[in-house]
């Protein structure tokens, strides 16, 4: 690596640099190679299901940690993308032949309980894989669009629009349960089969499910270090540090608040997605209030300035979640709670914060020690920006080293 | 709307303005301990439920001591019970002030997170000490019963109650607020914290009161709450998220502002569950409030305090 031509390096740079894409590139390896050894496919089932959290939790790193915008309803993205995936997929074991008991032979089980003798329109378009795949991606981000446009056009922000985001969370999930005929209400949907005629139950189809996810979360990493890297990631980090000062160099504020938010929601949509096909059901207990923040712990628990550290706190703290809560149900509530004010008031900048105050030097030594000469590690993130991290309404994070 | 005359339809809004009177009271004794500390300090207290819940819990016991231990005093165990539920979430709420609010005030964002870690850990504390079942006090004969005011029109004295204690109540903050020298000292701190100091205004300790409180209403809150429901681990945070939308519907810091909107909110919700699903009805309240405030963030009576 270190007879990279300096072509290669600033091809690097457009990612946060050599440090970074290392970064990258050792989770890949954890997800891709070393997890699928170690792990059972039960287990890896499971660790599958909380990648697909890290989708959420990268999304939020980007609108939370650099765009200064905390959304309590991350949830909603991830629940539309993983409603649609459920859809096609309910569609798809609801063919005629399937249904025949059913007094209405190719709809869902649960409108036929309902006494619905039709598809409603809205399920129509899910018939098609394709059309499927872009309403997942495109729903969410025109959602975002519509609440982000209303909200930052006006200049709502902070905790005003964490309220309202928390409102639309809530608001989604009471319409989910109470329109059980049209959305499976409470039970969400279930009996998820087939993927285009392909099993998504057999050990070989949940093999091939948690790498794809895998591939796609390293991906999304890439996409998210290449967003923070651009020039625009800059006017993200000056917007959230002086926004006043943006607006007055001639920038419209709103629209970079709003396509962080259209980004983060994408991201989310795509967890989802991977979430029905790994989970096999989608229900409205992951779209809520309580999912939707437990989905801003996650990220402030991995560093919420750190898309690779949101990616490894999602993983350790549903790791958490579920060996606790199987022996020790009432203390994991007591846990995640303890967690939501450690986290605020002992370590703000999360795991990556900590990686970056306690184990980075020691690492820098180490390789001083083979290198005999001053490591250069100061060169892979652009810093000056980050040194007074004081936001007008929030995230005061007050330290001069952090992670991009 | 077919098939209902017009004296039908004023009989429904009468009833259901009624029901929609106990849902308007519980926003409001809600709204207002959060108009405190929410429109007063900038502080979003998402364990605001739990202290709610804690009020209920303390009425609980009081009504069970007052039947078991001492059955004399059982008819007049509700005015101490509301002294107690005050009191005790009154010390919660400045214990959790000192320890925990007090480092986060430039930061509310990360006040909501770790308040609602905060309303967690007192839900599980209460499942743990109360079990995970609803708890109903037993109300003294003169609780019990209605008022008939008409033939057709049968007010229970539980309700009225609720009424009356939410009345005091606002009244009460109003005036703590607007006519008193502590409510001088509390807006003086939020409008320019620096002068406040500079005049002499101790503003770390306003803040601890107002925050206790605010902490103190909601206490309670909760017992007014023991009247008219049971109570269980999770009630406080199942009124949280409407809550909050009340005080951000009303305009932060407008006292006026958060009653008339819990009142608009619990009657709209009310008469609208008449006609269609309680869960639509909710949902098309709520969905109307949030596409207002998309228009007027400010919400309804905005404040006049620069933000």
């Amino acid at each position: 690596m270190s007879t990279q031509s300096v072509v290669k390096a600033s091809w690097m740079d457009k990612f946060g640099g050599r440090g970074k894409l290392i970064q990258i590139l050792i989770i890949a390896i954890l997800i891709l190679g070393v997890l699928p050894m170690v792990a059972d496919i039960f287990r890896l089932n499971l660790y599958g299901k909380y990648l697909t959290y890290a989708f959420v939790a990268a999304g939020l790193v980007l609108c939370w940690g650099y765009g200064g915008i905390l959304s309590l309803g991350q949830g909603i993205f991830f629940g539309l993308g993983g409603y649609g995936m459920a859809m096609f997929l309910k569609l798809e074991a609801s063919s005629p032949e399937n249904t025949a008991i059913q007094s209405t032979p190719g709809i869902p089980d649960f409108m036929d309980w309902n006494q619905i003798t039709e598809l409603p329109w809205f399920w129509e378009p899910f018939h098609s894989f394709p059309l499927t795949i872009l309403l997942i991606l495109t729903v969410p981000a025109f959602f975002a669009f519509v609440i982000g446009y209303a909200m930052f056009k006006r200049r709502v922000g902070g905790v005003y629009f964490a309220i309202i985001t928390q409102a639309i969370a809530s608001i989604m999930t009471i319409l989910i349960i109470g329109q059980q005929g049209y959305t499976g209400g409470i039970n969400g949907i279930t009996d998820l089969r087939t993927l285009m005629g392909w099993s998504i139950q057999t050990d070989f189809a949940q093999y091939v499910l948690y790498f794809a996810c895998g591939i796609a979360l390293i991906l999304c990493l890439l996409v998210g270090q290449y967003i923070l890297n651009s020039r625009y990631g800059q006017l993200l980090i000056a917007m959230r540090d002086q926004e006043d000062r943006v607006r007055f160099s001639g920038y419209d504020v709103a629209n970079i608040k709003i396509f962080v938010f259209v980004a983060a929601s994408v991201f989310s949509a795509i967890g989802g997605a991977f979430f029905t096909l790994q989970v096999g059901f989608m229900s409205p207990s992951f779209v809520g209030t309580v999912a939707s923040i437990e989905m801003v712990i996650f990220c402030a628990v991995g560093g919420r300035l750190s898309l690779i550290g949101a990616a490894y706190g999602a993983f350790l703290v549903n790791l958490a979640k579920s060996s606790l809560s199987e022996s020790f149900p009432q203390l994991w509530v007591v846990a995640m709670g303890a967690l939501f004010i450690a986290v605020v008031m002992l370590f703000p900048r999360g795991l990556a914060g900590l990686v970056s105050d306690y184990a980075t030097p020691v690492r820098d030594r180490l390789l001083g020690l083979f290198n005999r000469k001053p490591p250069a590690p100061k060169a892979d993130a652009p810093k000056p920006e980050s040194a007074r991290l004081q936001k007008r309404d929030g995230v005061s994070i007050g330290s001069a080293q952090e992670t991009h | 709307m077919g098939g209902y005359t017009g004296e039908e339809l004023t009989a429904i809004f009468l009833m259901q303005g009624f029901s929609g009177l106990s849902l308007f009271c519980v926003f409001l004794l809600m709204a207002l301990g959060l108009a405190i500390i929410f429109g007063q300090m900038g502080v979003i207290n998402m364990a605001h439920g739990e202290f709610l819940t804690l009020g209920a819990y303390i009425t609980y016991l009081t009504s069970y001591l007052a039947s078991d231990v001492w059955p004399f005093l059982f008819d007049y165990y509700f005015p101490v019970a509301i002294i107690l539920a005050f009191l005790g979430t009154f010390i919660l709420g400045y214990l959790v002030e000192r320890f925990l609010i007090r480092f986060l005030y430039n930061r509310p964002l990360d006040t909501l997170l770790a308040t609602w870690g905060l309303g967690l850990i007192l839900q599980q504390i209460f499942r743990s000490l109360f079990g995970p079942r609803e708890k109903s006090v037993v109300m003294p004969d003169w609780l019990m019963g209605s008022y008939q005011a008409t033939d057709m029109v049968d007010i229970p004295l539980n309700g009225l109650m609720v009424v009356a204690i939410t009345i005091l109540l606002t009244i009460g903050v109003f005036i703590l607020l607007y006519k008193s020298r502590w409510g001088i000292k509390v807006r003086a701190t939020t409008q320019n914290r620096t002068m406040a100091n500079a005049a002499g205004i101790n503003t770390d300790r306003v803040d601890r009161l107002t925050f206790a409180l605010g902490c103190g209403i909601a206490g309670v809150a909760g017992a007014a709450f023991t009247t008219i429901a049971s109570t269980g681990p999770t009630t406080g945070s199942l009124y949280i998220v409407d809550t909050f939308l009340v005080v951000v519907f009303g305009g932060a810091a407008s006292l006026l502002g958060t009653v008339a909107s819990a009142f608009g909110i619990a009657q709209a919700q009310s008469i609208l569950s008449f006609f269609l699903s309680g869960s639509m009805a909710k949902v098309i309240t709520l969905m109307t409030v949030v596409i207002i405030l998309m228009f007027r963030p400010q919400g309804l009576f905005a404040s006049k305090v620069r933000r």
